[in-house]
């Protein structure tokens, strides 16, 4: 299908961009890459009024490490960053997890912060900032305010983020040389995850883990099991706290019994 | 800032496989459509219109997208390729030729996208290992050939031993 008819505004600045959405307000989207939003106008479970395409400001293709963050621009695609030497010196999860975002075909176009802004809850960047505690800077005509990533995605794609405001840019706190692992079980790769359960070694006996696909957003939870056995252990009671999310692919019961079959070798591999 | 009203029309300057090409796009209007309809492109091929299939995958500005997800009016400037490219006198490119010795399609509809991809690819890493060619071909459908022999042909033009 196609989009129905809307206008069409490109912004020269992030200013223009941010007065528009203040006009338009819930009428409007942004449109980033349009990995996700363009599909979901063109079978018309989402139409809009005005579309503000943000994805040629050079004010936002920006990656540059801040504050012991790595500060990734509205406009930054994914393979951009997959490409930054900054990523893997700095966020080595993330540079693990961005290659199961999509398809190399859509991350050429797909952005970091589209991915934030869209809040799927099977997705792997909103769980990646969730996990390593990162945060997202909305931008408005009223001013400029951080939100972390746990305030940000409310649910099953809802945010924070009022009608007015614009992501501009997501930080992921530098994590060095922390242990990590990241696994994911989809149909096919580039598929939606069905579960994706991501890994970081917080201190000598703590993990922090980050599951998407089971509850409405990313699940996080810290386990001061000390070593892998005893942390595995924590995963039976950790299943059960889930909410239960389930959809056409897999029931809430598969989904408990993938992270039991995937948990253990993760958790190895972090603490390793 | 450009604003463009539903139903304005705005002229688009682009380069298609090396010439300058213009034509005229309301703002709903599809780039996988405009490369269709108002270029000439036919090579585009239109499936599932929101990204999965991967049958219009282009490369624009030098990387591999899929041109139902974009809008004619972003591509004002870019320069695109489209699969025309690749025999401009007719004679197919190695990667074709290895499509056709191993059968790497049938009906041919997703046939264009893949070999889009594969340049994109190819001129990141002439020499990609197997599982890259699967990666990337895994982002495109084929219900004919069961995507073994797509892989094969790749391989095999990348070993330069095609014909």
């Amino acid at each position: 299908m196609k989009p129905r008819a809307f206008t069409y505004i490109r912004p020269a600045t992030i200013t223009e961009a941010v007065d528009a959405l203040s006009h338009y307000g819930e009428r409007a989207r942004v449109l980033a890459g349009g990995q996700s939003l363009m599909a979901m106008m063109n079978f018309r479970l989402v139409e809009v009024d005005a579309l503000i395409d943000i994805s040629r400001l050079a004010e936002l293709s920006r990656i540059r490490v801040t504050d012991g963050a790595l500060e990734v621009g509205a406009a930054v695609t994914q393979n951009q960053l997959l490409l930054s030497p900054e990523l893997k010196s700095h966020v080595p999860l993330l540079a693990e997890m961005l290659p199961w975002v999509g398809h190399f075909q859509t991350r050429n176009r797909g952005t970091v912060c589209g991915s934030i802004a869209h809040a799927d809850p099977s997705s792997e960047i909103p769980l990646a900032l969730a996990l390593l505690g990162g945060c997202v800077v909305l931008q408005s005509k009223r001013g400029t305010r951080t939100l972390s990533a746990d305030q940000f995605q409310t649910g099953i794609l809802s945010t924070a983020r009022a009608p007015d405001e614009m992501i501009v840019a997501a930080r992921f706190p530098a994590n060095g040389k922390s242990g990590h692992a990241f696994r994911e079980t989809s149909r096919r790769h580039g598929d939606f995850a069905i579960v994706g359960i991501a890994a970081l070694k917080t201190g000598a006996n703590t993990l922090r883990l980050g599951f998407g696909g089971v509850s409405s957003r990313p699940f996080i939870s810290t386990l001061e099991g000390g070593n892998a056995k005893a942390v595995t252990d924590e995963i039976e009671k950790l299943v059960w706290q889930f909410d239960g999310y389930e959809d056409m692919h897999a029931t809430s019961r598969m989904r408990r019994d993938l992270v039991r079959r995937m948990a253990p070798a993760l958790i190895e591999e972090a603490f390793a | 800032m450009t604003t463009l009203k539903p139903g304005d029309l705005a002229r688009i300057d682009l380069t298609l496989n090396g010439e300058a090409v213009s034509g005229h796009a309301e703002p709903r209007m599809l780039l996988a459509d405009f490369l269709r309809e108002k270029c000439g492109a036919t090579g585009v091929h239109v499936g599932c219109e929101h990204g999965v299939c991967g049958c219009c995958t282009i490369v624009m500005n030098g990387v591999a997208v899929r041109s139902c997800l974009a809008l004619a009016v972003q591509a004002e400037g870019a320069v695109i390729e489209t699969v025309e490219s690749l025999a401009p006198d007719g004679t197919l490119n190695a990667m074709q030729e290895a499509f056709r010795k191993h059968h790497a399609l049938q009906c041919g509809f997703c046939t264009p996208g893949i070999l889009m991809s594969l340049i994109d690819l190819l001129r990141r890493n002439p020499k990609p290992e197997r599982e890259e060619i699967v990666h990337v071909v895994g982002g495109h459908l084929c219900r004919c050939t069961g995507y073994s022999n797509i892989i094969d042909a790749a391989m095999d033009a990348i070993n330069g031993t095609a014909k």
